[in-house]
C-alpha cells in the first residue's frame, strides 16, 4: 500500500484525531441535556425543550461528519443527495403527523367541554 | 490498472470494473476503494430506508406520547440515570468501532479485533441495560398493552433495540471471519458496511434518548 493510499484512506474513513473530536463533541452535547433534566435545572419548559431537541439535532450532525463521514462529493454526490432527500422525507413525515394530529386532537375535546360549549351556544 | 486475464477482452473491461466481485480475480487491487462503490452505496441506500422506518415510528411516538389512558407516564417509570448509563455505553462503542476501522485500514488484523471486541462488549452492556430496563417495566405492569403511549413506546425503542442485537450479532460473526480467513478484502468491505450500521444506530439512539426519554420525563 502506498503513502498516497494511506493519505487517501485515511481522509475517507476518518482518523483517530476526527474520531477523538466527535467523540469529545458527542459527550458534550449529551452530557448538557442530560444535566438539564436530571439536575432539575430551574428553566422554563420551553427553554428545557430547545436545549434538549437543538442539541440532539447538532449532536446528530455531529454524528453525520466525524462518524458517518458524509461528505458531498461521496460516490459522486449519491450519498449526500439520498440523506438529504431522507432528511425533506423525514421532515414531512414528522411535521404533518404533528401538525394534523395536533389539530384532530383539539377538535376531539373531552365530552364536558363539548356540553359546555353547547350551553353557550344556547 | 485492469486485471490482466481481461485486458484481452477490451469491450467487457467495463463491466468488470463494475463489478464489486472483480478484485477476486485480482488480489494486488485490493486496495482501490474506488470500485466498492456499489456495494457501499447500496447499503447505504439501507441505511435511509432505516432511518425513514425510524421517523415514521418517532412520528407515532409524538402522536401517541401522551395518551396514558390513566396508566404511568414517563416520569413515573424512567429512570435517567440508567438512560445516561446506556447512552455512555453506546457512544464509547461508536468511538471505539472507529478505532478498530482505523486499524483495519492500516491491515492490524489483530489490533482491529481487539478494538471491535471491546465495541461488542459495550453493545451488549447496552443491551444488558435495555433488558433491565424492559423487564423492570413489565413487572410494574407498564406492557404495550396498558396505553397507547406504552405501545409506541415499545415498539419504537424495541425496534432500535433488535438493531442493536443483529449489529452484535453481524460483529461476532464479522470476528469469526477475520479470525478464519484475514483480513481479506471482502471481510475489509463489510467491516466498513457494519461500521455505517454501528454508527447509524447510534445516531438513532440520540432521538431515542432526546425525545422519549428527556422530554418524555419534562412532559
Amino acid at each position: 500500500m502506498s503513502v498516497e493510499t494511506d493519505n487517501h484512506d485515511s481522509h475517507a474513513h476518518g482518523s483517530y484525531r476526527s474520531y477523538v473530536i466527535g467523540f469529545v463533541l458527542s459527550v458534550i452535547l449529551t452530557a448538557i441535556p442530560f444535566y438539564v433534566v436530571m439536575a432539575e435545572v430551574e428553566i422554563s419548559l420551553l427553554w428545557a425543550m430547545a436545549i434538549i431537541f437543538g442539541l440532539g439535532a447538532i449532536q446528530i450532525l455531529v454524528h453525520v461528519h466525524y462518524f458517518l463521514h458524509v461528505s458531498i462529493g461521496a460516490e459522486d454526490g449519491w450519498q449526500f443527495m439520498s440523506l438529504l432527500f431522507t432528511a425533506i422525507v423525514l421532515v414531512i413525515i414528522l411535521a404533518g403527523s404533528i401538525w394534523v394530529m395536533f389539530h384532530l386532537h383539539e377538535n376531539m375535546m373531552p365530552a364536558h367541554d363539548t356540553i359546555e360549549r353547547v350551553r353557550e351556544l344556547q | 490498472m485492469a486485471p490482466t486475464d481481461t485486458t484481452a477482452e477490451a469491450p467487457y473491461e467495463f463491466h468488470v470494473f463494475e463489478d464489486a466481485h472483480a478484485h477476486d480475480h485480482a488480489e494486488e487491487h485490493a486496495e482501490e476503494h474506488a470500485h466498492e462503490t456499489g456495494t457501499m452505496l447500496g447499503f447505504w441506500l439501507y441505511l435511509m430506508s432505516d432511518c425513514l422506518l425510524f421517523g415514521i415510528l418517532f412520528a407515532v411516538h409524538a402522536v401517541l406520547g401522551q395518551n396514558y389512558a390513566a396508566g404511568p407516564s414517563p416520569a413515573d417509570l424512567f429512570e435517567i440515570e440508567k438512560i445516561a448509563l446506556a447512552t455512555a455505553f453506546l457512544l464509547l462503542s461508536s468511538i471505539t468501532y472507529g478505532f478498530a476501522a482505523i486499524n483495519m485500514q492500516q491491515n492490524n488484523a489483530r489490533a482491529m479485533s481487539l478494538w471491535l471486541i471491546v465495541t461488542l462488549g459495550f453493545g451488549l452492556g447496552f443491551l444488558y441495560l435495555e433488558y433491565l430496563e424492559f423487564a423492570h417495566l413489565w413487572h410494574l405492569g407498564a406492557t404495550p398493552m396498558a396505553s397507547a403511549f406504552l405501545s409506541s413506546f415499545w415498539i419504537l425503542v424495541g425496534t432500535h433495540g433488535l438493531h442493536v442485537t443483529a449489529g452484535s450479532i453481524w460483529l461476532v460473526v464479522l470476528l469469526i471471519q477475520v479470525q478464519m480467513h484475514g483480513l481479506t478484502h471482502e471481510n475489509k468491505r463489510r467491516i466498513m458496511c457494519l461500521s455505517l450500521f454501528w454508527h447509524f444506530l447510534d445516531l438513532i439512539w440520540i432521538g431515542v434518548f432526546s425525545f422519549v426519554y428527556l422530554a418524555g420525563v419534562l412532559l
